[in-house]
């Protein structure tokens, strides 16, 4: 296989190290599948799967939208936050007014969301503050409106409509609902990323903002809406949240921005934008999800989980370094024959 | 080729553009017609680069015009020059290292389809098709990151096609190509020309000039000296048109005693971006390092210095081996380095003049730990006496100095570590001319008191004036020492510019 590598040219190479990202993510869930199955004893039965697939349907719902902020060199901290708040109000609404229908409840998580994203997108692209800064006081300012509204109280599943609770655990032809949603927004994510002219400069931006520039795209606006999609998703994903723990209160969510942008940089996305694809942020996601499950089933303390969630990304963007690095040198290594022997180890 | 009678693409009347009370360009005029190849040669600082700025649009002309067709234009920024036909290619390609070929030639103007999203289909045939055209041998669906400096140079050309450019401006467009490259660039060039596009060929190696322009402008220290068409033009003679520069006004050179060898380099190479690079330093003496940008001068420095690593070669100071592996290293054995680029490398912008100056010498101002206040603001008075820097106190924040006192802030960090060999790198690029005068007093000075100073510069004037011995590189290699007596500025740019001789 290495010396497959050697022989390639550059370009080919270039492309190689991008398909190896969702290879390795596969193999890794077939070893952590293969492990837990061996030491789980429920690990491989038909429930757990919908566990896991429920639980992986909110990760990617919201990762999807953090793909598109971080494609553009941004980061989203405050998805946690904007699940946890769309959740509460999502839950409230239905204990007040019973008979809305949840069509509408979504659509209205979705707007809530949506603004809270412009509301980042503003401060990153107008007010200029780093996004890292801006959303991580985001996090903290939409957590604190949620404990206000929540008011130290909580909702239970008994306060809630029937036909809410029903729909996490309905299985539409044989899937679990919550799954079919997550496999829609990924799809259409992925073609937005793919045919959509505006989500093609989220790419461009973030590979190189001073070309960018130079090629006349807008980058203000196309950031405002990534963080916008980021929101709206996450309001989609609260909605969800409170579909499937039904019990909330001002906590809930609190911290799953780590799980997402987790899945999204295991999922190959550059955390310095500009390269990513959704296939892979869906395959980060189950793994994420799968690992987390397991540890469950083999009552591992959660401590444990965060840990191996920090691990993983660790590893994971090692070797993303450790690969962009060596490809870098090959190349400059590769250019060198011009100047120590003209003509003899041009690539051209 | 050119018609006199028709009217030229481009006119510029009377430009000037002064930055902070120094002409960048003084009145410069000249035209450029659609079909031909039009050289722009000078040295460094000559204003090349100011006047790419103002027909691409980035910057305003404080005085006079820019014509197209005839038509006076106003190029406020990067889009209308876009929209006049203008578009340049700069040394370094601005390319999306993440992306196809086809998507960086369409980038912000992807092709869409009926339904507004990308068309994918055409984006690829028109991307081919020019690719074709330009007779590269990537394809649309090649990443960028995949192609090296020669082909990010094909793409920028292939971007140009794209937009249908009438007036494309390459600014040392070789700099980092190989023989075979260079020839291919230049069909392509002709090819262009041939079409009818004008173009604007910056560049130092005057060969290709007389290869490639059928017109050459010459301009000195910002001022227009003559526009001719090249077969006039023998080599010797524009450098002639180069050179002239006044060496007055310059701080005269104190003579110091120049003592043994205190560090030598044998075949310093790093692949790629210098090669088999070997020279002596002594004590007391300054030795000049001359060369075009991009001739490899400061990457030898940081090399030297362990900022970057070295592939081959040896290096000695004082006799004794030296591994440059850290900057922290090179300190140690007495070497250091003031950059290029102050104001990113060399200085800590939002703190003090005094934190500054006492940076790199903490360790002996700390016993026990603990940092010792009062001989800090000692060092930092010390210093800011012996520079004479401006700044109302040790405590002034550095930001707040004026380029050229922030430049003495640099020498003074450096000075304060009591170095044998300091490394100068453009020391006073952009500064004004007491700062300057200021600059070589303290140069020289110091070099009466024993210390060694290689002087990288642009200037000519300055490495002249200024040193023992001249070193030359071109193209990554060391071309010609020149002894004080020999150097003369024909003689060095003839040496930069890889020119035989000059008649």
């Amino acid at each position: 296989m290495i010396a497959r590598f050697r022989a390639m040219k550059p370009q080919e190479l270039a492309a190689a190290a991008f398909r190896l990202r969702e290879l390795g993510i596969v193999l890794a869930l077939v070893g952590v599948v293969i492990f837990f199955g061996a030491r789980a004893t429920n690990f491989l039965t038909g429930s757990n799967w919908q566990d896991i697939a429920q639980n992986v349907s909110i990760v990617v719902v919201v990762a999807v939208g953090e793909t598109m902020v971080i494609l553009t060199r941004n980061i989203d901290l405050s998805v946690g936050s904007i699940v946890g708040l769309c959740g509460y109000l999502v839950a409230a609404t239905l204990v007040h007014h019973p008979s809305i229908p949840v069509e509408v409840v979504a659509l209205i998580s979705i707007a809530i969301g949506l603004g809270l994203g412009v509301v980042n997108g503003l401060l990153v692209a107008v007010a200029r503050i780093p996004a890292i800064i801006a959303t991580l006081a985001t996090l903290a300012i939409f957590r604190g409106i949620d404990a206000e509204i929540t008011g130290g109280k909580n909702i239970t599943a008994y306060q809630l409509p029937d036909r809410f609770l029903r729909l996490a655990a309905s299985k539409p032809a044989g899937f679990p609902a919550l799954a079919w949603i997550a496999v829609g927004v990924a799809v259409l994510g992925a073609a937005m990323l793919r045919w959509a002219p505006w989500a093609r400069d989220f790419y461009a931006i973030g590979s190189n903002p001073d070309a960018a520039r130079f090629a006349g795209i807008r980058a203000g606006r196309r950031v405002i809406t990534a963080f916008a999609l980021s929101g709206a998703l996450a309001g989609l994903g609260g909605f969800l949240f409170a579909s499937r723990f039904p019990t909330l209160d001002s906590f809930a969510a609190n911290g799953f921005e780590l799980t997402v942008i987790t899945a999204v940089v295991i999922g190959g996305v550059n955390v310095f934008g500009g390269s990513g694809t959704i296939l892979g942020v869906v395959l980060g996601a189950v793994l994420v999800a799968t690992i987390s499950d397991g540890f469950t089933l083999l009552r591992l303390s959660e401590f444990w989980k965060i840990f191996f969630n920090g691990l993983a990304i660790v590893v994971a963007v090692t070797i993303d370094a450790l690969v962009t690095r060596r490809l870098q040198e090959a190349l400059r290594r590769r250019r060198a024959g011009l100047l120590v022997a003209p003509g003899a180890g041009a690539d051209a | 080729m050119s018609d006199p009678t028709t009217q030229p693409l481009l006119e510029l009347r009377a430009i000037t553009k002064s930055y902070g009370g120094v002409h960048a360009l003084a009145d410069v005029s000249f035209a450029i017609r659609a079909g031909t190849v039009h050289a722009l040669v000078g040295e460094n600082g000559a204003g090349k680069s100011t006047l790419v700025k103002i027909i691409t649009g980035v910057v305003e002309p404080d005085e006079g015009e820019v014509l197209i067709d005839g038509e006076p234009v106003w190029i406020g920024d990067a889009q209308t020059a876009h929209k006049l036909g203008i578009v340049a290619m700069y040394q370094e390609p601005t390319v999306f290292p993440d992306l196809s070929v086809a998507e960086n030639v369409f980038a912000g103007r992807h092709p869409r389809s009926r339904m507004r999203t990308v068309d994918w289909g055409a984006m690829q045939s028109e991307a081919k098709r020019i690719l074709r055209e330009l007779g590269v041998d990537f394809g649309p669906d090649t990443p960028v990151r995949g192609l090296g400096v020669a082909d990010r140079q094909l793409l920028e050309i292939a971007k140009a096609l794209s937009t249908n450019a009438r007036l494309l401006i390459m600014d040392e467009p070789t700099a980092a190509l190989s023989p075979n490259e260079v020839d291919n660039l230049f069909v392509t060039v002709r090819k262009l020309r041939d079409r009818g596009v004008a173009v604007i060929y910056i560049s130092h190696r005057l060969e290709e000039v007389g290869e490639l322009a059928d017109t050459v402008t010459v301009l000195r220290d910002g001022r227009h000296i003559d526009t001719r068409p090249a077969r006039e033009l023998s080599h010797g003679e524009i450098i002639r048109l180069m050179v002239g520069r006044s060496l007055d006004a310059l701080f005269p050179k104190e003579d110091a005693e120049i003592g043994d060898v205190v560090l030598s380099a044998k075949g310093l190479t790093r692949r790629g971006i210098f090669a088999d690079v070997s020279f002596e330093l002594r004590r007391g003496e300054i030795v000049g390092l001359a060369g075009f940008v991009g001739a490899g001068r400061t990457e030898v420095a940081m090399s030297i210095f362990g900022v970057d690593p070295l592939d081959a070669g040896r290096l000695e100071i004082l006799g004794r081996p030296f591994r440059p592996r850290s900057p922290r290293a090179a300190l140690h054995r007495g070497l250091a380095y003031l950059p290029e680029d102050r104001l990113h490398q060399g200085l800590v912008q939002p703190m003090s003049v005094s934190d500054n100056l006492s940076m790199a010498v903490l360790p002996g101002l700390t016993p026990g730990g603990f940092l010792r206040p009062r001989r800090e603001r000692a060092l930092a008075r010390r210093f800011m006496e012996q520079l004479r820097i401006k700044a109302r106190s040790p405590a002034q924040v550095v930001r707040s100095l004026s380029g050229g006192n922030q430049q003495k802030v640099v020498l003074g960090k450096w000075l304060a570590a009591e170095p044998r060999i300091l490394i100068l790198d453009e020391p006073t690029h952009g500064v004004d001319v007491g700062t300057k005068a200021d600059v070589h007093r303290t140069i020289s000075h110091l070099a009466t008191q024993g210390l060694t100073i290689l002087l990288i510069s642009s200037e000519l004037p300055e490495i002249l004036g200024m040193s023992d011995r001249v070193l030359v590189m071109r193209e990554g290699r060391l071309v010609a020492e020149l002894s004080r007596d020999e150097a003369t500025q024909e003689r060095v740019i003839q040496a930069a510019a890889g020119v035989e001789a000059v008649a």
